[in-house]
C-alpha cells in the first residue's frame, strides 16, 4: 500500500494500447474530445501500422494545463486493451503510474511489475452479459473503459454524453447505447476502485476559442479558400487524407445550385509523375492546382518539378512527410525531405517552401501557395509532416478576411494584349524583379501565344542553344528566387522568455518540431540556460534569418531527419560560419519530446562551452 | 533553331469561313529531316484546321519529347504549346482540359513517348476518354538519339543499324481500342487524302480520338528491310473505308451511291461518310476492329482508316460532372466559401 502513486492534476499522459480495425479510435477520440471541452490543452497522437487489420496501435494523449503540445515522453495512465502489446503497454509505464486492463482473464504474472497500479475491469465478461451481437461486445468495449476512466479522473460526465449526442447528431437510435456503456464504466469503477486516482482532472477555462483539428483537413479546406480548381493526386500516406478534405469541402461548397455540377475536378491519376503532370497542365491552363504527396512521390514528381522551375509554371505540392528513405516507415513522422524539396531536379534547380506548425497555419499557407505560385510562376512546395497532418491538433481558429482578393500574378488578358505597343515575349523582365508576363492559353486571336519547353529558350520563349541566352534565362530566374524573399512567409522569433537575459545561445526550428522546442526553451530557462528561437516558415531565408544567425555564437538547429537537412540548407543558402550551427537530429519516427531537446542541449554545452562537438549532438542518447 | 516562315501572302490565296487563308494555320518552319514522315502529318493538320475553320487560338497543342513531340511548332503558330517531359504529355493534357472544357486539344506524341517511357499514361489518358485528338507519329524507332528499335517495331524489321527487332510489337491501335477509346483510326502519313477527313473527324469528336499515324523515318528506319518505310507502307496499306468528313451546317454536296456509304453523327451535327474499300470492317464493333487489326497484320499488311467509332457521349467532364463554365474562369465568389461558413467550420471543431 506504500507503493508510490503519481499525483497530478491537469498533466499527465494516457496511452492506449489498441487492435487496428477495433473501433477503438472512436472511443479513444470521445476522451480527448471531452477533455478538451472541459477547457484542457490536450495533444492526441495516433501511433499506428502500416495495416489495416490486426496490429497494435496506440493513442497517446497529452494534457497539460500550462498549453504544451509536443509530445512528453514516459505514461502515467495505460489502458491495455491489446495482448499482442501487453508487456509494451507495461514496461512504458513511469514508477507510480496506472495499468487499466480487462481482467476477465488474470493478467500474466510474467510481465507484471511491482511499482505501478493495476486497474483490472472484466470488460469482455461485461460485454458478453450485456451484448449478443458480437460486433456491439468488440465495439462498446472501447466505450466501457473511456467511462470507468470519467469516474477515475474524476471528469465531467456530462460533457462526455453531452460529446456523444453530438458525434451521434442524425444517428439518434446510437445515443443512448453509448451513453448506457459510459455509464456501466463509470458505475464499475467507482464501485470497485477508489476514485479519483491520484492523477485527475478538473474543469478550466484554456480553450475557448481554440479548435481541434487536422493538418491535412486545414489543408484540404485551405485549397477550397484559395480557389483551387483542379486536383491530380495519387494515394499515399499520410498525403491521402489531404485531397480527402479538399474533396469533403469541395463537396459542401462547390457545387451548383442550379445545376448539381462540380466546380471542381478531383482526378485520381495513375501515378505521381501523372498527377504533378495534371496540376502543371491546369496551371499553365490559368486554373489554380495543387496535388499532394509523401517522400516517395516527391522522387516521382522531381522531373515535372524542374520543368516547371524552367518553364515557369505554378505548381502547388503539398507533401505531408513520412520516415524514409524508400518506403521507410510509412505511418510514422518525419522532416526528412528538406533537401528532397528544396532542390528537386536535376540541374540548377531551387524551390519556394512553406513550413507550417499549426492547423491554422496549414490553412493559411496552403490558400497563400495558390497566390505564391501564380505570383512567382514555380513550384511551390508545402512541408508538413505525418504528426501535423494525421493528428488532431489543437489550434488558434481559421480565420479568412473576405475583402482578400486572389493575386493571379503577372497575367496579360485579351485587353492588355491590345493595348500593348511591344511585341510580347513571355520571359522578358519586363519590371526588373525577374518575373515576366504571361498569357492563358486562348486569349487572343493574333497575340500572347508562345510554346512552352523544359528546352532552353529564349526572351520570346523560342528554342535556343545560344550560351548567352541559357545564362541569361538562369540568371533571371535567380534573380526571382530573391524577389521571392520579400514574399514568402518571415520567420516568428521566440526570445529567450526572462527579458533581462541576454544570450548568444540560438535555437532554429521549423514544423512540427515547435512545440516540443519552445518547451525545451521554457524548461531550460528554468534551469538558467537561456536560448532564443527562431522558428523558419519559408525557404528562400530572408535577412531576419540571416540576422538571427550573425546575433548568436551557437545555434542547435533543431529538425527530425538524421543528416541535419535544414543545417545544410543554411549552410548553403546563408553567410553563417558552418562551425556555429550545432545539429540538433531527432529522427526515430516519433513526434519530438521536450525532454530529449532539453537533454541534448544540456550535453552539448557541459561537454564543450566555447565551440561544439558534433558527435555528441548525433542521436547516441 | 526555330526558322520562321516569311510573311508575305499571296492577296488571292483562298480563304476559310473565317477569312483565314490556309497559311495562316501554319507554324514556323520544320527542323526535321527532309523528307521526314512528321511533317507530312503537319501540313494535314494544317490543312485540317483551314478547312474545319477552327480560329488556332482556341487549340492547345501539347507534346512530350522526341521528333514527333517537336512538330507542335510546325502548325498553328497563333496556339499555345506546350512541349512537357518524356512520355507524360497525356497527364499534362488531361489537367490541361480540366481547366478549360472549351478548348480544342491536339496532343502529338510518338512511338518511344506512346508505346514505351509513356504507356502508362497513354493507357489512363484512353480510359479517362479525355475530349482530344490523340495523334502517334509511329515510325518505329528513335529517331532523336539515332535509330534505335522502338515498341512499335515489327518482329524481324531492321533499320539503319541492320539489325531485326526481336521482341513482339505493341499495336496502339488495339490497346486504345481494349482501354475503351471512343474514336480510333489509323493513317499513313503519304495518305493524305485519308488523313485530312480523319484529323477533321477526330477533332470534332466529343471524347479521345486516337490516331495512329504510320510516319517514316527517312534517316533511320526508310531501308528495304524495315516495315515502317515508305515502300514497305505504300505496298502493304490495306485501306478499311473512304471517309468524308461534312462539318455541321454545311450542305452535302457529293452523292453517295444508295447503300455504299454509312453515315455517322457527331454530337455537334458533324456527319461522317464511310465508304467500304479494301475491308467490310464494321466500325460500330470495337471487336470486330481488333480481329480485323490482327488478321490484317497476320499477312503483313496495314489496316488503315476509320477502325472504330462510338458516339455516345461520355467525355471525361460529363463522367465527372464538372460544370459547362471553364473551372480557369471560376471568380472568388464561386470559388470562395467566405469567413461567415469559416465561423461555421471552427464551431464545428470544438
Amino acid at each position: 500500500m506504500s507503493k508510490h502513486q503519481i499525483t497530478s492534476t491537469n498533466d499527465f499522459v494516457i496511452r492506449f494500447a489498441n487492435v487496428n480495425g477495433t473501433g477503438s479510435a472512436s472511443a479513444n477520440g470521445l476522451f480527448a474530445k471531452a477533455l478538451f471541452r472541459m477547457g484542457l490543452p490536450i495533444s492526441p497522437k495516433n501511433i499506428f501500422p502500416s495495416n489495416i487489420q490486426g496490429l497494435p496501435t496506440w493513442y497517446e494523449v497529452r494534457v497539460s494545463e500550462k498549453g504544451y503540445l509536443g509530445r512528453r515522453g514516459g505514461v502515467d495512465i495505460s489502458v491495455a486493451m491489446n495482448p499482442q502489446s501487453l508487456k509494451q503497454d507495461i514496461d512504458c509505464l513511469q514508477a507510480g503510474g496506472y495499468l487499466m486492463y480487462d481482467s476477465t482473464k488474470p493478467l500474466d504474472i510474467r510481465v507484471q511489475r511491482d511499482d505501478v497500479h493495476y486497474l483490472g475491469i472484466p470488460l469482455t465478461e461485461m460485454c458478453q452479459r450485456e451484448y449478443d451481437d458480437p460486433r456491439k461486445r468488440q465495439l462498446f468495449k472501447n466505450v466501457i473503459y473511456v467511462g470507468a476512466l470519467a469516474a477515475l479522473l474524476d471528469m465531467d460526465f456530462s460533457v462526455l454524453t453531452g460529446l456523444v449526442a453530438d458525434t451521434f447528431k442524425g444517428k439518434e437510435k446510437l445515443v443512448l447505447p453509448n451513453i448506457h456503456a459510459l455509464e456501466m464504466g463509470y458505475q464499475y469503477a467507482q464501485e470497485h476502485f477508489q476514485c479519483p486516482l491520484g492523477i485527475r482532472v478538473e474543469r478550466r477555462d484554456l480553450t475557448t476559442e481554440k479548435i481541434m483539428m487536422s493538418g491535412n483537413d486545414a489543408l484540404g479546406l485551405g485549397a477550397v479558400y484559395g480557389g483551387a480548381t483542379v486536383v491530380g493526386w495519387y494515394p499515399i500516406t499520410p498525403s491521402t487524407s489531404a485531397v480527402e478534405a479538399f474533396e469533403k469541402y469541395a463537396n459542401k461548397f462547390r457545387i451548383c445550385e442550379q445545376t448539381g455540377c462540380k466546380k471542381f475536378a478531383l482526378i485520381q491519376a495513375e501515378d505521381e509523375l501523372a498527377a504533378i503532370g495534371i496540376v502543371l497542365g491546369a496551371s499553365w491552363n490559368g486554373a489554380r492546382s495543387f496535388t499532394a504527396t509523401s517522400g516517395p512521390g516527391v522522387s516521382l514528381m522531381s522531373e515535372f518539378l524542374g520543368l516547371a522551375y524552367f518553364a515557369e509554371v505554378p505548381t502547388v505540392l503539398f507533401d505531408i512527410q513520412r520516415t524514409g528513405p524508400s518506403t521507410g516507415m510509412p505511418t510514422r513522422t518525419q522532416q526528412s525531405d528538406i533537401l528532397a524539396a528544396a532542390y528537386a531536379s536535376h540541374g540548377d534547380t531551387k524551390h519556394v517552401l512553406l513550413f507550417p506548425a499549426t492547423p491554422k497555419e496549414c490553412f493559411e499557407m496552403s490558400a497563400l501557395s495558390f497566390d505564391l505560385a501564380d505570383r512567382l510562376q514555380t513550384p511551390i512546395i508545402l512541408l508538413s509532416d505525418l504528426d501535423l497532418g494525421m493528428n488532431d491538433v489543437m489550434s488558434d481558429p481559421l480565420e479568412w478576411d473576405d475583402s482578400r482578393q486572389y493575386d493571379r500574378g503577372k497575367v496579360l488578358s485579351r485587353k492588355d494584349l491590345e493595348r500593348m505597343d511591344t511585341p510580347f515575349g513571355r520571359y522578358r523582365d519586363v519590371d526588373d524583379d525577374g518575373i515576366c508576363y504571361r498569357t492563358y492559353p486562348g486569349s487572343h486571336p493574333q497575340k500572347g501565344a508562345y510554346f512552352t519547353r523544359g528546352s532552353s529558350h529564349n526572351r520570346d520563349a523560342a528554342y535556343t542553344e545560344k550560351s548567352e541566352d541559357y545564362v541569361d534565362s538562369m540568371e533571371r530566374l535567380l534573380k526571382k528566387w530573391h524577389t521571392a524573399k520579400s514574399l514568402v512567409p518571415a520567420p516568428q522569433r521566440y526570445d529567450n522568455p526572462d527579458a533581462n537575459k541576454s544570450t548568444d545561445l540560438g535555437m532554429l526550428f521549423f514544423g512540427t518540431t515547435t512545440d516540443a522546442a519552445l518547451e525545451a526553451q521554457n524548461i531550460l530557462a528554468e534551469e538558467g540556460i537561456h536560448i532564443n528561437a527562431l522558428r523558419v516558415r519559408a525557404f528562400p531565408f530572408n535577412d531576419q534569418v540571416e540576422a538571427f544567425l550573425s546575433e548568436h555564437q551557437q545555434i542547435f538547429v533543431i529538425e527530425q531527419n538524421r543528416d541535419g537537412q535544414l543545417r545544410t540548407l543554411l549552410m548553403n543558402e546563408c553567410s553563417a560560419d558552418p562551425s556555429r550551427l550545432i545539429p540538433l537530429t531527432l529522427y526515430d519516427g516519433m513526434p519530438v519530446c521536450a525532454q530529449d531537446i532539453r537533454r541534448e542541449i544540456r550535453k552539448t554545452l557541459k561537454v564543450n562551452n566555447v565551440m561544439p562537438l558534433r558527435a555528441q549532438t548525433r542521436g547516441d542518447s | 533553331m526555330t526558322y520562321h516562315r516569311p510573311s508575305f501572302r499571296h492577296p488571292d490565296l483562298p480563304t476559310n469561313e473565317l477569312g483565314h487563308t490556309r497559311q495562316y494555320y501554319e507554324g514556323a518552319l520544320s527542323t526535321l529531316c527532309a523528307g521526314c514522315g512528321h511533317d507530312s502529318v503537319s501540313a494535314a493538320i494544317v490543312q485540317a484546321c483551314f478547312e474545319l475553320a477552327i480560329e488556332p487560338h482556341h487549340v492547345a497543342k501539347l507534346s512530350g519529347i522526341g521528333c514527333s513531340s517537336k512538330t507542335p511548332a510546325y502548325f498553328l503558330n497563333q496556339a499555345h504549346g506546350f512541349n512537357s517531359v518524356h512520355g507524360r504529355m497525356p497527364s499534362v493534357a488531361t489537367g490541361a482540359n480540366a481547366a478549360n472544357r472549351q478548348m480544342a486539344y491536339i496532343g502529338i506524341s510518338g512511338d518511344g513517348d506512346s508505346a514505351s517511357i509513356g504507356f502508362g499514361q497513354f493507357s489512363h489518358v484512353v480510359r479517362r476518354n479525355l475530349n482530344m485528338l490523340y495523334l502517334v507519329e509511329n515510325n518505329g524507332c528513335y529517331g532523336l538519339t539515332k535509330g534505335q528499335d522502338s515498341a512499335t517495331a515489327d518482329v524481324g524489321s531492321a533499320g539503319k543499324r541492320g539489325i531485326a527487332t526481336a521482341f513482339e510489337p505493341i499495336d496502339l491501335c488495339a490497346q486504345a481500342l481494349q482501354l475503351g477509346a471512343t474514336f480510333v483510326a489509323r493513317s499513313f502519313s503519304g495518305d493524305k487524302q485519308q488523313l485530312v477527313p480523319l484529323l477533321k473527324a477526330a477533332i470534332t469528336h466529343k471524347g479521345f480520338a486516337f490516331i495512329d499515324v504510320i510516319s517514316p523515318c527517312v534517316t533511320f528506319n526508310n531501308t528495304t528491310t524495315s516495315t515502317k518505310s515508305y515502300d514497305h507502307m505504300r505496298e502493304h496499306v490495306r485501306q478499311a473505308d473512304v471517309v468524308d468528313f461534312v462539318p455541321a451546317e454545311k450542305e452535302i454536296t457529293v452523292d453517295y451511291a444508295p447503300g455504299t456509304t454509312k453515315e455517322l453523327t457527331l454530337h455537334d451535327g458533324s456527319v461522317i461518310h464511310l465508304t467500304k474499300a479494301q475491308s467490310d470492317l464494321d466500325t460500330s464493333d470495337p471487336h470486330a476492329a481488333l480481329n480485323a487489326i490482327h488478321d490484317h497484320k497476320v499477312r503483313g499488311e496495314v489496316l488503315t482508316g476509320l477502325l472504330y467509332l462510338d458516339t455516345e457521349l461520355h467525355d471525361f467532364h460529363r463522367v465527372i460532372n464538372t460544370m459547362p463554365t471553364p473551372l480557369r474562369d471560376l471568380q472568388e465568389k464561386d470559388l470562395c466559401p467566405g469567413g461567415d461558413v469559416l465561423q461555421g467550420i471552427n464551431s464545428g471543431l470544438r
